[in-house]
């Protein structure tokens, strides 16, 4: 890389990371959400 | 009348009185302004204390700054005007928790809603209210910090505009983070995260204005941009408080 | 137009299934592009004429910092028209966008100043773009505050719609008071963050990777978006369908 890599390889480490972060926050976030409707409905949550 | 928890507002006799006065009796949004504005004016000046406050703390964040960098004037002019308008933002944060705290305490906020004038109307009248309590003091209170930070007696007029302005500017972006953060239990930390953003552009304009001033220069230009923001925030403040205000009551 | 059609966006069930259905077309074409310029940034282009192979950074910063401008956006127009014409569906898109726009915002900050560090010589900057990413981080920071400080759903939906919609009419305030401030201080012959010169083999993986991250974000806007509607919804009847109970 030039010498530059010491600067090049973490910004790509560090963005891609959060760009993978955000998969999985973001799965982990839908799976609560189903998580807890489920709960709400096997509790009877009726109909409003 | 609605329930007072707060005995001391209870006593008040004009508490609550006024807005219902205001709420419908044919009186017009100017006129409703009007008694808003006398009722905070009134009820704010029977608490001294508190009007001090934000004062005091104004005074006492100036007195930090020569004793964590240096008693030299010379040294101190040159930060003088940055750290004269960081003490102001911050002791204009603090005076913010007053703007609709009580109002939303005792229901009066409720009956301003209800009262059939425009919300934001009133949102102007309490702000205005509130920069008559605390930025004109600051900006009366603010040569005796210039001078103390070694910016020359030439400067003051610049320094007070400057600082006179730009508090309008604050209590107005301010009353929004206000009536946002209202109901909010220990909200001060998130209104200072929420206001500081907002008021940056203040006090870029505001600290430069002053520093030209302290240096001899002409100092029209950002107090043109000043007075842009201040006028801005007049146009599109209230509306936002009202807004909130209103999404707090339902 | 139909106004049924416009009717159907603001239907929680409807947008939650075409959201589902959605998902993988924004997915796998994002992953692609953003594969494929990675190639095209690290291989194929050649290094700078100034900045040696320095200049690669941009291929991690641009695109973060569009992240942050563009979510940002998104989430105050979904705020702002989820208060205007009430839609709750428009608030779930609001308050799935933060998350991602602030986390790009700092990989934008972490980027830009590795960037500065052999550049400039020093970690940290206060040029104009850096400020401003600075501050819009402290925007998203203070908009997921106030949603968090705040219990009922609603009421925290409808309070930072306003503060969404404050936001944006800030941000060019902001960005401009933030230029001008700088441009008062000229810095000394220190190089400034400008863009290098590029060229087609340059150029085409940056727009790949734009376009790459921008699908990227719609696709974990609509994954998060499920989530939101399902926790906005009581009514059992379509989850009960939807989640195959």
């Amino acid at each position: 890389m030039g010498g530059y890599a010491a600067f090049v390889w973490p910004a790509y480490a560090v963005t891609l990371t959060v760009a993978v972060l955000n998969v999985v926050w973001a799965r982990r976030s839908l799976a609560q959400a189903v998580e807890a409707a489920r709960r709400r409905l096997a509790a009877g949550g009726g109909d409003s | 009348m609605p329930e007072l928890p707060n005995p001391e507002l209870a006593a008040a006799p004009t508490a609550g009185m006024n807005g219902a006065r205001a709420a419908g009796e044919g009186a017009t949004v100017l006129e409703a302004a009007r008694l808003v504005l006398q009722r905070d004016l009134t009820l704010a000046f029977r608490r001294r204390g508190q009007l001090v406050q934000p004062l005091a703390f104004f005074a006492i964040v100036t007195t930090l700054f020569p004793l964590a960098i240096s008693p030299e004037l010379a040294r101190l002019r040159e930060v003088a005007a940055g750290v004269l308008w960081v003490a102001a933002l911050l002791a204009s944060l603090l005076a913010l928790e007053f703007l609709f705290r009580d109002d939303a305490h005792d229901g009066t906020l409720e009956q301003y809603a209800l009262s059939g004038q425009p919300l934001t109307g009133l949102m102007f009248a309490k702000t205005a209210a509130h920069w008559l309590l605390t930025g004109l003091p600051l900006a009366l209170m603010a040569p005796l910090a210039a001078l103390s930070l070694g910016a020359p007696s030439a400067s003051i007029p610049g320094i007070v505009a400057s600082v006179a302005i730009g508090t309008i500017a604050l209590s107005l972006i301010g009353s929004i983070g206000a009536a946002l953060t209202l109901g909010i239990r220990r909200s001060g930390v998130l209104l200072a995260l929420l206001t500081l953003p907002l008021s940056l552009p203040v006090l870029i304009f505001g600290a430069r204005a002053s520093e030209l001033a302290i240096h001899g220069a002409p100092y029209v230009a950002p107090l043109e941009l000043l007075a842009a923001l201040a006028v801005l925030g007049v146009t599109l403040a209230p509306l936002a408080a009202a807004a909130a205000v209103r999404v707090s009551l339902e | 137009m139909s106004w049924t059609w416009f009717h159907r966006l603001g239907s929680p069930p409807y947008i939650y299934r075409l959201a589902q259905r959605l998902t993988p077309w924004f997915a796998w074409p994002a992953g692609a592009l953003i594969i494929a310029a990675l190639y095209g940034g690290l291989v194929l282009a050649p290094p700078d004429y100034l900045q040696g192979d320095g200049f690669r950074i941009i291929y991690m910063h641009a695109p973060s910092a569009w992240m942050s401008l563009m979510v940002y956006t998104t989430m105050a127009v979904a705020a702002a028209v989820g208060l205007i014409w009430r839609i709750k569906v428009a608030h779930a898109v609001a308050a799935s966008c933060a998350p991602v726009g602030a986390s790009f915002t700092l990989a934008a900050l972490v980027t830009g100043s590795l960037w500065g560090e052999p550049m400039w010589g020093t970690w940290w900057e206060w040029d104009p773009r850096l400020t401003s990413e600075l501050i819009l981080f402290f925007l998203y920071l203070g908009y997921m505050g106030l949603r968090g400080a705040i219990e009922d759903t609603q009421r925290a939906d409808r309070t930072s719609a306003v503060l969404a919609v404050v936001g944006v009419v800030n941000v060019p305030i902001i960005h401009y008071s933030v230029s001008w401030w700088n441009s008062l201080h000229q810095a000394p012959s220190v190089m400034r963050l400008g863009k290098p010169a590029l060229s087609t083999t340059m150029l085409a993986p940056l727009l790949m990777m734009l376009l790459g991250f921008t699908l990227f974000f719609v696709a974990v806007l609509l994954v998060r978006l499920r989530g939101e509607i399902l926790n906005r919804e009581r009514s059992a009847s379509w989850i009960r369908e939807a989640l195959g109970t």
